[in-house]
């Protein structure tokens, strides 16, 4: 699969599935879309990058390993539920605030947070299992 | 936004939530948090055990928390995202899941314990407790959620995290192993999907409480029957009752002696906790005329499944074997129905979770010490190690239900209340299991403790006392005695779980607490 | 529609059935996949087949004006479908890693675990 065209082409395709992932992840509130599916496009862009120049420049593109990245994923889902016992409310109850940020106000929320958690879980876990296949593959 | 105009009150929940609360959602939630920071510090190995050691007590004392706030108040409900139950996912813990999840909590303790010996850095890298702590956040959810669906979703928690835990060291016989047990659960649970899809279609609800009392309507026109056979099937492979039970022996002899533990105490009471809350509480009617069928899938259960292990030679299958029987033990009870019953299977689940948890870290020292699983080349240990010798005593007298060990009083119920209900081949069944549990089970004793060691012992066996081990078998010997000798607190949580099981409304008062006030 | 895809999902079930009683690893994968998919179908199919009819509530209204699918099944079926993908993918590993390790996928010749012939335990002290 290494070939020069796919090689060449690799690094872009991949920057620009994770930006796309990361825009489906944010549209998921209201539209189709949110973590888990953002989670999954940018694991797979990942996987590309990894079929096209090898898994060490992912895991050095990746710095921290999947597995790591999965867990804070599940820390950050998990405290965004948590959170719901300072404000007196059960467990996993959406909690809104707004902040403006440079004059646009955005809303933010655990919801939010609780998405990004998947996201960052699918990402990781699914990037190590193929990244060890691939690894499997060439080594 | 006009939201603030519309009346939420109708739907969602407008009171502030209790602080007490809360101990409903820890034994869920506080697993999930520390296995998290466990994945993020992966390459900290010598963190692990301390982390998921301290994580796992904290969870112990949420569980025991709970409990004594179910025993005292009654069931203990949580709903979700604020939104009023059926709508949200409630949490609803009453004596039995209160129960089965701090004794659940308590083994996995023990087990991290031990592990810290077992599992070397090497496995630590690969995840054991990260994925320990996963389990258990599984397990304890499936004990303690109110929702159909969420059971799955629980249910697959756990199957994933086992596979992680039964694959972990990656040699031939746990691939092969492991292949088969997740194929067969994945089956298992797919049909409880599929069960859940019919029973969502029949009632359009999930909530266990709101179920349980719209079952009496739907019996004439819905085809409850089938949801009922159909849940037997899917938790019944969960709980490796004969016949589809072929998954256990052939994988639970393959992982670490510690997950092997884990799973042999923790993971078929799940299945059987299904049964019970599903069949029990859900289709009492249903079930009672299964009974016949469900009493034979016991008999069978109990009475192969001990023949299985007389067959074996690795001790690993050999406990492989005597769980499985425990399992039919359990079933007994469940084909019984009766209050009696009810309580001696939920005795018998409590004494089965910590027995052969028990039993099978004592394979685990046997190994340690004589350096071998089969009843071949081991021999003698009982000159060189007496309190080994001690405690497989004890735990063979425990799971053959002997006194003064804690499988006595449980299954003396199991064997009066099926005597009540006209049943005596199936008491008979019972007995005959027990006799064949103490053949299986003195035999191991007598070749791998008691008589001389036929060859030379192998050079990898250790020296010397493992501190661990007998740690950890002396931390579960004192509940296995305890229910032995004092059994009257046990047999009060149990009786309460039965009573809740069999007259849910105090479960569907808390869930529903406007309509149980009418 | 809802007849129609009733067929659809027993021809499923049919081809999962069949292809989970078979010998090959790989085929029993295909056919718990198969298996997962019809479940979902049915699950999607019992809640009603609509077309691009939002489940929303105007806010004056208590009830919604037109009628619209169930959403609970989809979600539920986004559930099982996020469960099953990610036990399929470990499943196609770890059977990966078995016909690596073992060399086959025929269940006949797995064996490793509960060796065929294995001595009868101790028969006397």
């Amino acid at each position: 699969m290494r070939t020069l065209i796919f090689r060449t082409v690799a690094p872009y395709l991949t920057s620009l599935m994770i930006l796309f992932s990361i825009f489906v992840l944010l549209r998921g509130h209201n539209e189709p879309g949110g973590g888990f599916i953002g989670g999954l496009i940018a694991a797979s862009a990942f996987a590309i990058y990894g079929i096209a120049c090898g898994v060490s420049p992912v895991r050095r593109a990746l710095y921290f390993h999947p597995m790591a990245i999965s867990g804070f994923g599940l820390l950050v889902s998990a405290i965004s539920g948590w959170l719901s016992l300072a404000f007196n409310v059960p467990f996993m109850t959406g909690l809104w605030t707004k902040v403006s940020v440079l004059g646009v106000p955005v809303d933010l929320s655990t919801v939010l947070f609780f998405d990004i958690g998947v996201y960052l879980v699918v990402l990781g876990s699914i990037t190590s299992v193929a990244l060890a296949l691939e690894e499997r593959e060439h080594g | 936004m006009a939201a603030e105009t519309i009346d939420i009150s109708n739907a969602m929940l407008t009171a502030p939530t209790a602080l007490g609360d809360w101990m409903l959602v820890a034994p869920v939630g506080l697993p999930i948090l520390f296995g998290a920071v466990l994945l993020m510090v992966r390459h900290e190995t010598r963190l692990h055990a301390g982390i998921a050691i301290a994580g796992l007590l904290l969870t112990l004392g949420a569980n025991a928390a709970l409990l004594l706030q179910v025993l005292a108040d009654g069931p203990q409900v949580m709903t979700m995202g604020r939104w009023l139950p059926p709508f949200g996912i409630s949490f609803t813990a009453d004596a039995l899941g209160a129960s089965l999840a701090f004794v659940a909590t308590l083994v996995a303790s023990v087990c991290a314990l031990y592990a810290m010996k077992d599992i070397g850095a090497t496995g630590r890298r690969y995840g054991f407790y990260p994925f320990l702590m996963l389990l258990m956040a599984g397990v304890g959810g499936s004990f303690l959620t109110g929702d159909i669906f969420n059971l799955y979703v629980w249910f697959e928690v756990f199957l994933i995290s086992s596979f992680g835990l039964l694959i972990l060291g990656s040699t031939d016989r746990q691939l092969d192993g492991a292949t088969k047990y997740a194929i067969l659960n994945l089956v298992g649970t797919t049909l409880f999907l599929t069960a859940t899809a019919y029973l969502y279609g029949t009632f359009g609800t999930l909530n266990m409480a709101d179920i349980a009392r719209k079952a009496d309507a739907m019996r004439e026109t819905g085809p409850l029957m089938t949801l009922t056979v159909l849940y037997l099937l899917a938790f019944g492979m969960k709980a490796a009752a004969f016949p589809v039970n072929f998954w256990l022996p052939a994988s639970y002899h393959t992982p670490r002696i510690v997950t092997a533990a884990l799973f042999g105490g923790v993971l078929t009471k799940v299945g059987v906790y299904a049964l019970l809350r599903v069949l029990v509480m859900l289709f009492p009617v249903e079930r009672a005329e299964l009974s016949g069928v469900i009493a034979w899938v016991a008999a069978g259960t109990m009475v192969l499944g001990i023949m299985g292990a007389i067959a074996q030679s690795d001790i690993r299958r050999i406990l492989g074997f005597v769980v499985i029987s425990g399992v039919g033990v359990m079933l007994a009870g469940l084909a019984l129905g009766t209050e009696t019953g009810l309580t001696g299977t939920i005795l018998y689940a409590f004494h089965s979770v910590l027995a052969m948890t028990a039993l099978y870290l004592l394979a685990g020292v046997i190994k340690e010490l004589g350096g071998s699983y089969s009843l071949h080349e081991l021999g003698g240990l009982y000159r060189t190690y007496p309190a080994m010798g001690a405690f497989a005593l004890v735990l063979m007298l425990a799971v053959a239900g002997l006194p003064p060990a804690s499988g006595l009083w449980p299954k003396i119920m199991l064997v009066r209340a099926s005597l009540d209900a006209g049943w005596p081949w199936l008491s008979f069944a019972i007995l005959l299991t027990g006799l064949l549990t103490t053949i299986a089970l003195g035999r191991m004793y007598i070749l791998a403790i008691w008589r001389n060691r036929p060859g030379q012992a192998p050079s990898d066996a250790a020296t010397g006392a493992p501190g661990y081990g007998y740690g950890s078998m002396a931390l579960l010997c004192v509940p296995i005695i305890l229910l032995g000798i004092y059994p009257e607190p046990f047999i009060r949580v149990a009786e309460a779980a039965a009573s809740g099981l069999l007259d849910a409304s105090a479960y569907i008062g808390a869930v529903f607490p406007a309509e149980a006030a009418q | 529609m809802e007849v129609a895809l009733s067929f659809v999902v027993s021809v499923f079930f049919a081809v999962a059935i069949y292809l989970m009683l078979s010998k090959h690893i790989i085929r029993i994968l295909l056919g718990v996949s198969i298996f997962g998919n019809a479940v979902n179908l049915s699950i999607f199919t019992a809640g009603r087949l609509m077309r691009e009819v939002p489940p929303i509530i105007p806010e004056a209204l208590p009830t919604p004006e037109v009628a619209t699918a169930s959403p609970l099944p989809q979600a539920l079926v986004l559930t099982a479908i996020v469960i099953s993908f990610s036990l399929f993918a470990f499943l196609l590993v770890l059977a990966f890693r078995a016909y690596q390790e073992l060399g086959t996928d025929d269940t006949d010749g797995m064996r490793v675990a509960e060796p065929e012939g294995e001595p009868m335990p101790p028969l006397g002290y």
